[in-house]
């Protein structure tokens, strides 16, 4: 049961599927080796980004990790500075200097992304601080995976936040694999939702394919946190459809099982979406419509990020310090 | 001349505290917090009286967490606030090296210039009565190596009161470095007087050698430089305050009039910041030295605990005078009659 409109769903699957687009186009990419940057694709995990930045409200503050192309398109919207980092070229969103693991947009909500595990959760606790502090009503959420809750800055932050009540969404983005280690010999802890049980923080999941359901959960834990001003925490489990970094499909590499055909049907976001909206009442054929259109969009991007410019020396020397 | 601007005796602690409450009065965006900043002890006396006069939102004492309290100041700092981060010694800062390292120093950079990080770090090294290994590193060659970062070290009450005010005003993290045996030291402090952020300071001018200093060791140069004067020996001080961004030219235009130069690092000499200054004059002034780039810096090994070995650990005045000496091509002065600092007449231990 969901209280959003069919104009919502859409537009929810409208992000979904130009999340999804983007990262087939560049698994198709990648062999010209011109993507020169190690990708960490969100296929299997777009409902995630979607759902939960949905629910954030007019000013949110995004903090995430390596796997952030989900966020950056949720928020910008923005094929063309997204394809033109991942070119490295003056028109990225960082000039190209940031690449795939660092994609942000401040001006829009995505305030910073990490390849080291863990590094914006306090970061993003940080921001919580910022706004309490202010009295401003940004809403902060710090996305992370399964195996940041094996680093001490997440215990530090969880800490931190429950004890100065810091209203930040914490966002496990739980596909079970550290690379291609899983929870069970990696984890000491029974469940994330018993380790945060022992803070003063609000607790949460959904499944993370379904947009509906975690948009829903998110927004519940939200109107929680906005009451009490403690912190939240939402876990999302997802299967990873590709490898950890890179483009290939890597079942055959024997760390996890390969899924049957429908397996991956019933986990994948997008047939997820789909059914939702149809359910909702949407046309099949304005769904083809917002696809054609994705494809022609995501075209013109990629043609535009492969004949744009490099940056130069000047770029080289622009933006250590103010 | 306004009253204000009237030169008050006070002491270094005092300086970094008045800068502290200064800013936070000029600007209800900084705040100040780590470790033990809030308890009765107010890191030796420089967080005195924050907590009373600007509330506990503004001035805490945080948990034992220095990785995510260091995430805490960015987070903060790109979302408005101005935060003043301390740690009681900068070894407990290794903690958060990850943050500093990985994440301070490029968040902008990897923005491609659109956040501003205006974050500060202070941290406090120790020495003397058995600080030991973990209580008495100095770091700064590694800080001053990161691109992104700023370091400052002041030596004196003046400096450490316009420098943290500097940098607190800054966008740019900086991190600032205070010699704990500096904290009781006494000096004239107007606080009108602003110092830029990398600018070094000629200490005190001489016409035989520039000694290159950072921290206490623009201390050990003064007392040696006051033993060679009864030799005439004319020795130039050149205090660097601030190692990043480096003011070369102040360093660079010293060594081209004395024709001869020492850097006396207080840090280990191998890979560190004084062989980045002796590089520096090297290849600026390699037609003007008469004898090449001297460095004085820690032995390289971790700080012992026992004095006999701290003294053989440390470079000191001792150390700078018998270096001018051999440089010079004289004989050894007769240092019996010379009295040196030593920690036992002012620094009373444990901490």
């Amino acid at each position: 049961m969901s209280r959003l409109s069919a104009k919502n769903a859409i537009q929810f699957y409208h992000k979904i599927l130009l999340i999804r687009k983007c990262e087939d186009r560049i698994c198709s990419e990648y062999a010209t080796d011109e993507i020169k940057t190690p990708v960490h694709l969100h296929i299997g995990a777009e409902a995630i980004a979607v759902g939960v930045i949905a629910a954030l409200g007019s000013s949110p503050q995004v903090f995430g990790t390596y796997r952030n192309h989900a966020h950056y398109l949720m928020l910008t919207g923005d094929t063309d500075t997204f394809f033109a980092e991942l070119y490295g070229k003056v028109t990225g969103c960082a000039h190209g200097k940031a690449g795939s693991m660092h994609l942000t947009a401040p001006e829009r909500g995505l305030l910073l992304t990490s390849a080291v595990v863990a590094t914006t959760i306090p970061v993003a606790v940080g921001a919580a601080f910022a706004n309490v502090y202010q009295n401003k009503k940004n809403v902060v959420a710090s996305f992370f995976g399964d195996g940041a809750m094996e680093e001490g800055a997440f215990w530090e932050s969880i800490n931190f936040a429950s004890l100065h009540k810091l209203p930040v969404l914490f966002v496990c983005e739980d596909n079970n694999l550290a690379i291609h280690t899983g929870k069970k010999e990696r984890q000491g802890f029974r469940s994330a939702k018993d380790a945060v049980a022992g803070f003063e923080c609000h607790y949460g999941e959904a499944p993370g394919h379904r947009v509906d359901l975690i948009h829903e959960a998110a927004t519940g834990l939200l109107a929680k946190m906005a009451k009490d001003g403690k912190p939240g925490f939402l876990k999302c489990e997802y299967h990873r459809f590709r490898s950890h970094v890179g483009v290939r499909l890597d079942y055959a590499a024997g760390y996890r099982p390969k899924p049957s055909a429908a397996e991956l049907e019933a986990v994948d976001p997008v047939l997820a979406a789909k059914d939702w909206v149809l359910g909702l009442g949407a046309k099949e054929a304005a769904l083809e419509k917002i696809a054609a259109d994705i494809d022609k969009e995501i075209d013109a991007s990629v043609a535009k990020a492969r004949t744009d410019a490099f940056p130069g020396i000047d770029d080289l020397y622009t933006g250590v310090l103010s | 001349m306004s009253e204000s601007a009237i030169k008050t005796q006070i002491q270094f602690k005092e300086a970094l505290n008045r800068a502290l409450v200064d800013e936070m009065q000029a600007d209800d965006k900084v705040f100040v917090y780590g470790l033990d900043v809030a308890d009765h002890k107010r890191i030796f006396g420089s967080t005195v009286g924050l907590v009373e006069k600007f509330g506990p939102r503004r001035c805490f004492s945080t948990p034992l967490s220095e990785d995510a309290m260091t995430g805490l100041a960015l987070g903060a700092a790109i979302s408005g606030l101005r935060p003043v981060h301390v740690h009681i010694r900068v070894d407990f800062m290794m903690l958060a090296m990850n943050q500093i390292a990985n994440m301070i120093s490029c968040a902008r950079y990897l923005s491609g210039g659109k956040l501003k990080l205006p974050i500060v770090i202070r941290a406090v090294i120790g020495r003397g009565w058995g600080q030991g290994a973990q209580h008495s590193k100095t770091m700064q060659s590694v800080f001053a190596h990161i691109p992104g970062l700023k370091v400052v070290m002041p030596t004196n009450p003046q400096d450490a009161y316009s420098l943290l005010r500097s940098a607190v005003q800054d966008d740019d993290p900086v991190i600032v470095l205070e010699h704990r045996w500096l904290y009781d030291a006494y000096g004239d402090v107007d606080f009108n007087f602003k110092i830029p952020l990398g600018k070094a300071l000629v200490k005190r001018e001489g016409k035989d050698v520039s000694i290159v200093t950072t921290s206490w060791m623009m201390v050990e140069a003064l007392k040696a430089r006051e033993v060679l004067e009864k030799r005439n020996v004319s020795v130039e001080i050149v205090d660097v305050r601030t190692l990043a961004p480096l003011d070369s030219a102040t360093i660079i235009d010293s060594v081209k009039k004395t024709k001869r130069c020492i850097v006396a690092d207080y840090d280990w000499a191998f890979c560190g910041f004084g062989a980045e200054v002796a590089a520096q004059v090297s290849e600026a002034c390699f037609g003007d030295l008469k004898s090449p780039v001297k460095r004085l810096g820690f032995a390289h090994t971790p700080c012992p605990t026992t004095r006999p070995l701290e003294n053989l650990f440390y470079p000191s005045a001792v150390t700078i005078i018998r270096t001018v000496e051999q440089m010079l091509g004289l004989d050894e002065t007769d240092l019996s009659g010379e009295s040196f600092y030593s920690w036992e007449n002012r620094f009373k231990g444990p901490f």
